[in-house]
């Protein structure tokens, strides 16, 4: 998937990758595609809780070898 | 009705915490369940009373630490009676140990993630009456930091969907 940005928080814990998540696409313009990696074992349910709470619609996670990899379209 | 839709936008979910601790384990939950709400687009509010004003303490909140004595769930590097956390400099023991596990899994220091919540507009109050006890001033807080009473924070809380005590 085709991404405008992409942020890299891997080897964070919670509360950061959700933090640093809100902080990117408070950069982003509407409809633009953030990718976003971590590899807090949390950030998966974390990282869906924030898309249904904040309406950034959550396109697509996949893990690839204890790698999280999160496609957020910016609402 | 859809969650995170303009409906809800109108009205945002709101998170009321009282801070009322003061070591370095109990400094962490208030601040990370209020950046977290905060990223949510969630309304915080953080009244910080008793030794929790130290969270917000320029003075302290570097140093912030935590107590071996009667802390049983302390990790220990040798097993040992607990009443040994009596001991002068075990505290500073435990609290180095601690900061060793935070720096570890990469966690922000506690005036990062301070300055992190205001960011995300969490609204920070100082207890006034707290303040007064202690001699501590104003300019002895993080800047941003409002300083009111217990009527202020029930003025918020009244309205929130959540509402803690730390």
């Amino acid at each position: 998937m085709e991404a405008t940005k992409t942020l890299d928080c891997k080897g964070l814990n919670c509360p950061m990758p959700v933090v640093k998540t809100k902080k990117a696409l408070s950069e982003m313009k509407p409809g633009e595609i953030l990718k976003m990696e971590a590899t807090d074992r949390g950030s998966k349910s974390d990282i869906t809780a924030f898309a249904n709470r904040t309406g950034n619609e959550l396109l697509e996670v996949k893990e690839e070898g204890g790698t999280f990899i999160f496609f957020l379209k910016k609402k | 009705m859809e969650r995170g839709d303009t409906t809800m936008e109108e009205k945002k979910k709101r998170m009321a915490i009282i801070a009322s601790k003061g070591t370095l384990d109990m400094a962490y939950p208030p601040l990370i369940l209020a950046s977290t709400a905060g990223a949510m687009d969630v309304e915080v509010t953080i009244f910080f009373t008793l030794y929790g004003v130290d969270i917000v303490n320029k003075k302290k909140y570097a140093s912030l630490q935590v107590a071996p004595i009667a802390n049983p769930a302390m990790p220990s590097p040798i097993p040992m009676p607990n009443i040994i956390g009596m001991l002068p400099g075990m505290t500073a023991m435990g609290t180095s140990m601690m900061k060793g596990m935070i720096k570890k899994i990469n966690w922000p220091t506690i005036p990062e993630l301070v300055k992190t919540c205001l960011d995300l507009d969490v609204k920070m109050i100082a207890c006034t009456p707290t303040l007064e006890m202690t001699g501590v001033k104003k300019e002895d807080l993080v800047d941003g930091v409002i300083l009111a009473g217990a009527a202020e924070f029930l003025d918020f809380a009244l309205d929130a969907n959540i509402s803690l005590f730390i």
